[in-house]
This record gives structure tokens, sequence and C-alpha cells, in this order.
């Protein structure tokens, strides 16, 4: 038992407890900021575990952003202040599955590894990090880079209304539009667009 | 350095993940439960990279950074659409949205010829839904407008 083992035990323990308090709490504000406090004692781990630049990645990313965006997301659905009753469903079929993955996974860990103990290698630093992305993992990484390009225009994609809309070009296209949605809505959009192009 | 701790550690919040996406009904929630599972599959990776060693150094580790623009990428799109949902049902109760009727007023046109389409080949019984599925979308499409 060395510190890297008690500092990873108490980190583990501080990420699993927040944990359960984000899947437990009825508070929706509350649960993002556990969300914090799991995912920097993940950070920590990953500092134990030599993994500096993932660690502080993570902390960029996730904490710094992925977290603030989901508290936005609390904010811009008009989430309840205080506690909220409505924010679980009846879950003994969820129980017994989420405790099934975890405490299965972890038996099988467990069985797999026994308490043996391993050298830590040599750090994870940005260097060498750098190294092997852009030596072997050069193909990946221009896909991903295509990825969270084709997933942002998505983001805005999906969140404006008036792109992908069927443009009304002259009265033919104007005809179909009103023959196939219905008198309710064609009144509405057509005339919306014009205006807008106006 | 004992590789089951962490190892342990990352089944649990793996476990918590999943019972967190099939309990909550706050999409917004969800979509954190899913945060802990794929940072469970980070911390793996991590110890992974410790213990075993592989022919490329660090392999895991650049996985797991591949790992979290993957998340960053995923938050953004699940954000959009939660989002998306608010706008059109004033909710975002995941067991509410009626994954039978015509999801969205948003593009009135190439929807309604697909349901149309389907149900005349594929769902014989509801084929008096499309007329009928345009009107609440179209109802409650004004009302975002405004």
């Amino acid at each position: 038992m060395t510190a890297a083992d008690a500092l990873l035990l108490a980190l583990g323990a501080v990420a699993v407890g927040s944990g359960v308090l984000v899947v437990a709490t009825r508070h929706l504000v509350r649960a993002g900021l556990y969300l914090v406090v799991c995912l920097g004692a993940l950070a920590g781990m990953y500092l134990v575990l030599t993994a500096e630049l993932v660690a502080w990645v993570q902390v960029l990313i996730y904490v710094g952003a992925v977290v603030v965006l989901l508290l936005f997301a609390v904010m811009l659905t008009r989430a309840p202040i205080g506690a909220s009753d409505d924010l679980d469903r009846p879950g003994w079929a969820a129980a017994l599955i989420g405790g099934g993955t975890g405490f299965g996974l972890a038996a099988l860990l467990v069985d797999a590894y026994r308490w043996t103990a391993v050298e830590l290698p040599d750090a994870g630093t940005a260097e060498r990090l750098g190294d092997q992305i852009f030596r072997s993992w050069v193909l990946p990484f221009e896909v991903l880079s295509v990825l969270l390009l084709s997933a942002l225009v998505g983001a805005i994609v999906l969140s404006r209304p008036d792109i992908g809309r069927p443009k009304a070009q002259g009265p033919a296209a104007d005809q179909s539009h009103t023959g196939r949605s219905g008198p309710g809505i064609a009144g509405g959009d057509p005339g919306d667009e014009g205006g807008r192009s106006r | 350095m004992r590789p089951v701790i962490p190892y342990v550690t990352a089944a649990l919040l793996f476990g918590l993940g999943v019972y967190g996406v099939l309990r909550r009904r706050n999409a917004v929630l969800v979509l954190m439960a899913v945060e802990l599972m794929l940072n469970a599959v980070n911390l793996i990776l991590v110890t992974a990279d410790t213990t075993v060693r592989a022919q490329l150094p660090h392999g895991g580790q650049v996985f797991a950074l591949f790992v979290i623009v993957l998340a960053a990428a995923e938050i953004g799109v699940g954000l959009a659409i939660v989002l998306q949902l608010y706008r059109l049902r004033a909710s975002v109760a995941v067991d509410e949205v009626p994954l039978t009727e015509r999801p969205s007023p948003e593009r009135p046109a190439e929807p309604a010829v697909a349901v149309a389409v389907a149900g005349g080949d594929a769902r014989p019984g509801p084929t008096a839904r499309p007329g009928g599925d345009v009107r609440p979308g179209s109802a409650e499409r004004p009302e975002g407008e405004r």
C-alpha cells in the first residue's frame, strides 16, 4: 500500500460518491455540480496514474466546457429551483441493470488483477503524447477533426429552424407546399419566409 | 500501484452511469449519466495504459484524449437536440416523447411524404395517422415561433 494507492483509493471514493449523488439527487443544478466534483476527482486519478496531459485536458474540456454547457441547458429548459419530484422513473429495473453491470464488471476486474502491483511508467507528458499522436495516430486524429466539424455543423442546423426548411421558390413551389401540409401551417410559414427574405 | 483500485472505480462509475441513463426522466440528467459512463471508459483506458506494456507507448492515453473529443461533440449535438425538444414540447422528459407520432413540424413537405409512404406499405393499421398527425405539430409550431 503505497502513497499512490492511498491517493487512488481516496480519489476513487470521492468520484464514486459524487457519481452516486449525480444519479440520485433531486436538485437539477446540484447534479451538475456533483458532476464537477466527480470529474475533478477523476482528473486527480489521471494525475496519479501519470497521465498529465489527459488530466489537464479533462479539467479543461469536461469541467470547463461540458459541465458549463450542461448547466446552460439546465437553465434554458427552465429547470425548477429546489427539489423536484418528477426527475425519476420507478426504477427497480434500472437498479438491477446498473448494479449488475457495475458489480459484474468490478468482479471481473478484481478476478483479473487480484491486488497485483505494477510499476508506474514514465509520465504521459504533452511532448510524448504529441509525439505519439502525430506519428502513430495521425489518421484517427484527422478523422476526428472532420467528425468534430460535422458535429458542430449538425448542432447549428438542428438549433436553427430556418435552415433546411424547403424554400418557397415561386408560385408553383408555394402551391405544392400549401397542398401538402394543410391550411394551418401554409398560412403561417411561407408568409414568414417571404417576409424574412424581403 | 495496484491497478485494481482504478479498475474497480471505473466499473462502479460505469454501473452508476447505466443506472442513471435508465432511471432519470430529465434529458439533461440522462446526458450527465452518459458523461459518467464515458469517464469510466476513460479511466479504464488510462489505467490500462499504465498496466499493459504495449508496443506503441501511451496508446491508452491517446485513446482517452480521442474519447474526450468525442464526448465534446456528443454533448454539443445532444444539447442541441434537447433544446429543440424543449422548444417543441415545453418539456424534456424522455418518457413523454411520442415515438410513433411524426416527430417534427420543422420540414412540412418531406416528412409528410415519408410518413405517407411508410403508412402505405409498412404500417397498414394507422393509415389514417398521417393526415391527423400534422395537426398537433402545426398547432404547436407558432407557439414556438412566438
